[in-house]
């Protein structure tokens, strides 16, 4: 699979990272890299096995509907930098 | 030429679990902004999730419910996108492998004609918190109360043509949910939301380019963004353009749509399976065991209302459409005495009272009990028509069960014959001129002017008389004069 400048350049900007030309072009290469391993990995057959979703083979535990956690607002917007009237503000977003 | 509308509804339901689908949060509406954020629901490093039991649990129901393939194993994915209301960067949410697989929903078009939706998958997901852009200057405040509260997301297939079975399949939808339980339902208060595909072809053509409108909170704004959207994508094809594949917002108060973004630019979410959860593994018995005990569904009360009450089509499509309704009806009808008043005060007068308070019928200050004890004394001819309605006001406002009101207020009726002719004798007595008009009156004239007369007597009695009585007495008083 090829990537190139332009995929990394959308994947930086879906990613909100902020790239230069000169770190797009080298990151653009490592990805390549990495991605060449994938080819090689692609190339067994892997027709009759399932997917795994997790690298383990052990299930998931659930919890039962409890309530368990109590307000700590406070502690938590110590490290906001900005709130109001119990809000985490943020620059204005519009969609 | 003609054009045909293609419709599919994608349904967010929150599940009325009491905490979050990963964390241990309360999941209460209303509260005060960010007191019901956890660590976990603000995306703090470090935190992992466990999924809550009881959302896969309503997940199951609601899937039985619909005939649907419950998935033995499902798995959590992110969809990467990036919003303040998100603080975890991703929506955990399943794409792969949903809890419930497609199933199918009847709906029932105001012609009689049935119609079968076919719903696609139900998947689980974690709802976002909310963003408020009106009220700070140049910020957007963030409460993350909402943020983990678990969802279902119902995916129908493009199976409807027109805004009247949308909104059909909408309502059943609802009914469904709020009869197993599962939901609250309050669509004002966002447990239940609507986005909706829309394309337009011309018949026995491919289908068209979609575009989705988003977040409409009440089956009325519903219609009229079907049928926006749909002349709009009408005018724009006629007119030679191209619709543009995109999600829209409709404004119920402006009532007009505006594109919200495009997706051919940004869709793009980059799912991948969630690696801080493994998959979920639900096994046979434990399915079997939750299709025992599935509660009564809407279809299936509609039916039996009808049979064990007489009910009406139309009175037995509303009480059997929501579980708690149906139950304060059954409640009521119980030691009421009356079907028809019972099932009239329900639709009625009460209906009336908890919209004006934006009250849910099992939140109501007139218990069922309370309401049948009223209608048990209309029905006996304690009370009138009219006292029951003071009584009503008074048990609103908690002032205590019928029959003490009825005593407390001197609010009887005179049902007694004797009582009644008294008074009749004594209006028609102190009103000679009047009885000798009506004697020589035609026929016709003389319903009119019998009123009089039962205005007066009832103003004699203070409104207490029973009116029927009182009709039926001076009527043969009346016709018994020479």
């Amino acid at each position: 699979m090829a990537i190139n400048y332009t995929d990394i350049e959308k994947l930086a900007e879906l990613a909100r990272i902020q790239l230069n030309d000169a770190t797009i072009a080298e990151t653009t290469q490592s990805i390549a890299d990495v991605l060449s391993l994938v080819d090689r990995l692609n190339a067994i057959d892997t027709k009759n096995v399932d997917p795994m979703a997790h690298p383990t083979d052990a299930i998931q535990c659930l919890r039962s509907d409890n309530v368990t956690e109590v307000n700590q607002r406070e502690a938590f917007q110590v490290i906001a930098p900005c709130t109001k009237n119990g809000l985490y503000l943020v620059p204005k977003v519009i969609d | 030429m003609e054009w045909e509308t293609v419709i599919g509804l994608e349904v967010h339901a929150q599940l009325a679990t009491k905490s979050k689908i990963f964390s241990g949060s309360s999941t209460t509406f209303g509260a005060e902004p960010n007191i019901q954020a956890s660590a976990l629901d603000l995306a703090m490093p470090g935190t992992l999730p466990t999924p809550n039991e009881e959302a896969f649990r309503y997940a199951i129901m609601f899937g039985l419910a619909i005939g649907a393939k419950i998935a033995k194993t499902s798995v959590f994915e992110r969809k990467n996108y990036f919003y303040p209301d998100l603080p975890k960067g991703y929506q955990t949410t399943q794409l792969e492998k949903p809890i419930v697989g497609s199933g199918k929903i009847e709906i029932e078009l105001s012609s009689g004609a049935k119609k079968t939706i076919r719903i696609h998958h139900a998947h689980l997901e974690e709802d976002a918190g909310k963003s408020l852009h009106e009220d700070f200057e140049d910020m957007t405040g963030v409460d993350l109360n909402r943020a983990g509260t678990p969802l279902i997301e119902i995916v129908s297939e493009p199976d409807i043509s027109n805004a009247e079975e949308a909104i059909a399949f909408a309502k059943k939808l609802h009914s469904i949910v709020t009869s197993l339980g599962i939901c609250d339902g309050e669509m004002s208060q966002g447990s239940m939301r609507f986005d909706v595909n829309i394309s337009i072809r011309r018949p026995g053509e491919d289908l068209g380019t979609r575009t989705e409108t988003k977040n409409l909170n009440s089956f009325k704004f519903m219609e009229d963004a079907i049928s926006m959207e749909v002349e709009r994508q009408i005018y724009l094809i006629e007119d030679g353009e191209k619709i543009i594949q995109e999600t829209r917002l409709y404004n119920g108060d402006t009532k007009e749509s505006r594109s919200l973004r495009s997706k051919e630019e940004a869709n793009d979410y980059r799912y991948f399976p969630c690696p801080d959860l493994l998959p979920v593994v639900i096994e046979d018995d434990y399915i079997e065991k939750i299709r025992k005990s599935l509660p009564e569904l809407p279809d299936a009360r509609y039916h039996r209302f009808i049979q064990q009450y007489e009910l009406s089509a139309y009175d037995a499509s509303i009480l059997s459409s929501d579980r708690a309704i149906g139950q304060y009806f059954e409640t009521a009808v119980k030691t009421s005495g009356d079907i028809k008043l019972t099932v009239n005060w329900i639709l009625g007068g009460l209906s009336a009272r908890l919209n004006d308070a934006n009250l849910l019928i099992n939140l109501s200050p007139v218990k069922a009990e309370q309401l049948a004890g009223m209608i048990f004394r209309i029905h006996d001819g304690t009370i009138s028509g009219k006292m029951a309605k003071q009584v009503f006001d008074a048990m609103w406002s908690g002032d205590g069960d019928a029959d003490t009101i009825i005593k407390a207020r001197g609010l009887k009726q005179v049902s007694d014959d004797k009582a009644i002719e008294v008074l009749v004798n004594e209006v028609l007595a102190g009103n000679p001129t009047q009885v000798s008009e009506f004697c020589k009156a035609e026929e016709t004239k003389r319903s009119k002017m019998l009123g009089y007369f039962v205005g007066q007597i009832m103003k004699a009695s203070k409104g207490q008389a029973n009116p029927k009585q009182v009709n039926d007495i001076l009527l043969q008083k009346l016709n018994g004069l020479p």
